[in-house]
């Protein structure tokens, strides 16, 4: 599927979500976090977003508690800067892949 | 004569036990296999016995009963590993070398991760099915459970077979109707994730379930504690769900011996190459099962491919051979889905769970289908685990690969 945003065309799922990092850019990060009703995007998000987008490109797993024990930010900070679905909001707006279970 | 040791005698290592001692001769090479347990668990029994379809004695065997002739069992608890001295040290002292080792010691739950989870009120109205002592608790208190708010948690991800506390909602769904009490029951599932589906095929073919059996959703749920005093789990976000029965899954972590020899990450899982399953940091320690890191699902469908390419793995990593790197996440589960029914699903690191038959392209199973032909298959189960599984023998059309899904279900 294809997405025109900030002026960029981007390969998303059908849930919205980049599926290909590199297609990301800061100002894709800020209309897909207008579109969630996040932002506007101050230096907590960004520090959120950036720690994201590194463990995501270093293949690493992403988890609330190892945001947690990063030092990066505490779970309920994070709820602050991403209401409603933390994970979910945060993981859409760094470009990368939903949070997801089995099925 | 060289030696080969495999730490856990769980599903994953009894597996590599029977895989490595018909490769590798008795004249060169010595097999181990340590477990701090002489009984095994079928663990998917669990999620039927509180609901009393299952006995105790249905689902535990000695440990010995499945460790083949020439593998010495070694009954005891891990201390430390040092793969930098290539040696094992157990809790009673001894020490145990090795040329190979395979770390297979799965994962455990860890209650006291999350605040107020233990404490007076623990196997009283908060339970667990994940271990033998919890499951049996759990059965005793649905015996007697009068009617209520029956909240069904996972903590956070991953946890071992990851769809098993929706089974249990089901499950429990139809426990209660058979009891005739459903109408005195509210049911919530919370999760930390989207939805209780959050792939987009499965979620769009079972999405009604929850719907048709009236069970509540709460998600994007990360509990900060369980207040005891007033019967609620709590989130960061200061929402709250009251409960009269709650049943956690509480966080997974590796095995603490993994932790005290510093070889896993936050939640003492090691880092694993996710298709040859040689460790990242060793190359002559393997891991295999829910000890590692990867992002396949913690299950024993997972642990039976892993463990015919690891087997391969091994012996072309003692032949200076290159590893395959062939692991593809593969994972093959039934889900109970209540009422006599199951589905089934097969998925890998690429390929979400999606419709089509199985084994065969003629089935006789559907994937992706409520069946009670699929329920069926769910009991039978437990007798190919105990006969064929273990002792790693090839289970018929069944491959360590995922067959493509049909571009039918694209």
């Amino acid at each position: 599927m294809n997405k025109n945003l900030a002026g960029t065309d981007l390969d998303v799922n059908e849930e919205g979500y980049l599926t290909d990092m590199t297609q990301w850019t800061e100002a894709v990060a800020e209309a897909i976090a207008a579109e969630e009703g996040v932002g506007p995007l101050v230096e907590g998000h960004w520090k959120v977003i950036r720690y994201l987008r590194e463990q995501q490109a270093k293949g690493a797993a992403l988890t609330i508690r190892g945001m947690g024990k990063s030092g990066v930010v505490t779970t309920k900070e994070l709820y602050d800067l991403f209401p409603g679905g933390p994970l979910k909001k945060s993981s859409k707006i760094a470009g990368i892949p939903k949070p997801v279970g089995c099925i | 004569m060289r030696d080969l040791l495999i730490l856990g005698a769980g599903t994953a290592g009894t597996m590599m036990a029977n895989h490595l001692r018909r490769r590798l001769p008795r004249a060169e090479w010595r097999l181990r296999l340590v477990d701090r347990s002489e009984k095994h668990l079928y663990q998917p029994g669990l999620l039927f016995l509180p609901f009393g379809d299952y006995t105790e004695s249905q689902i535990v065997r000695n440990t010995r009963d499945f460790v083949p002739d020439g593998v010495d069992f070694i009954h005891a608890e891990i201390g430390e590993i040092r793969p930098q001295d290539h040696e094992v040290a157990l809790a009673n002292g001894n020490v145990l070398a090795y040329d190979v080792l395979i770390v297979a010691t799965g994962c455990r739950t860890a209650p006291e991760e999350t605040e107020g989870m233990l404490g007076p009120k623990w196997r009283v109205n908060i339970h667990d099915f994940y271990t033998l002592d919890g499951a049996r608790a759990l059965r005793e208190k649905l015996a007697s459970f009068p009617g209520g708010r029956v909240v069904v948690h996972v903590n956070e991800m991953p946890v071992k077979c990851p769809v098993a506390p929706l089974e249990f909602t089901f499950l429990a769904d139809s426990y209660f109707k058979k009891r005739g009490i459903r109408d005195r029951v509210t049911l919530t599932y919370v999760t930390p994730l989207s939805g209780a589906f959050t792939k987009p095929k499965a979620s769009k073919k079972l999405g009604h379930l929850l719907g048709d059996k009236g069970i509540e959703l709460v998600t994007d749920f990360v509990a900060e504690r369980v207040d005891q005093e007033n019967d609620k789990l709590v989130c960061y976000d200061g929402r709250e769900v009251p409960y009269d029965l709650l049943v956690t899954t509480p966080t997974n972590m590796g095995d603490e011996a993994v932790r005290r020899s510093g070889l896993g990450d936050d939640l003492d899982f090691i880092a694993t190459h996710k298709h040859t399953l040689q460790s990242i940091d060793h190359s002559d320690v393997f891991v295999l099962g829910d000890a590692t890191n990867l992002p396949a699902s913690k299950a024993g469908s997972v642990a039976h491919f892993e463990s015919e390419t690891l087997a391969d793995n091994i012996l072309r990593h003692i032949n200076g051979e290159a590893l395959k790197e062939e692991f593809d996440g593969h994972s093959n589960c039934f889900i109970e889905s209540g009422d006599g029914k199951a589905l089934l699903i097969d998925f890998n690191y690429e390929h979400e769970p999606h419709e089509g038959r199985f084994p065969f392209a003629f089935g006789p199973m559907k994937l992706l289908e409520e069946s009670r032909l699929n329920h069926l298959g769910k009991l039978a189960f437990r007798h190919v685990y105990w006969n064929l599984l273990l002792k790693a023998r090839p289970l018929p059309g069944i491959s360590r690969q995922k067959k493509a899904p049909p571009a039918a279900a694209k």
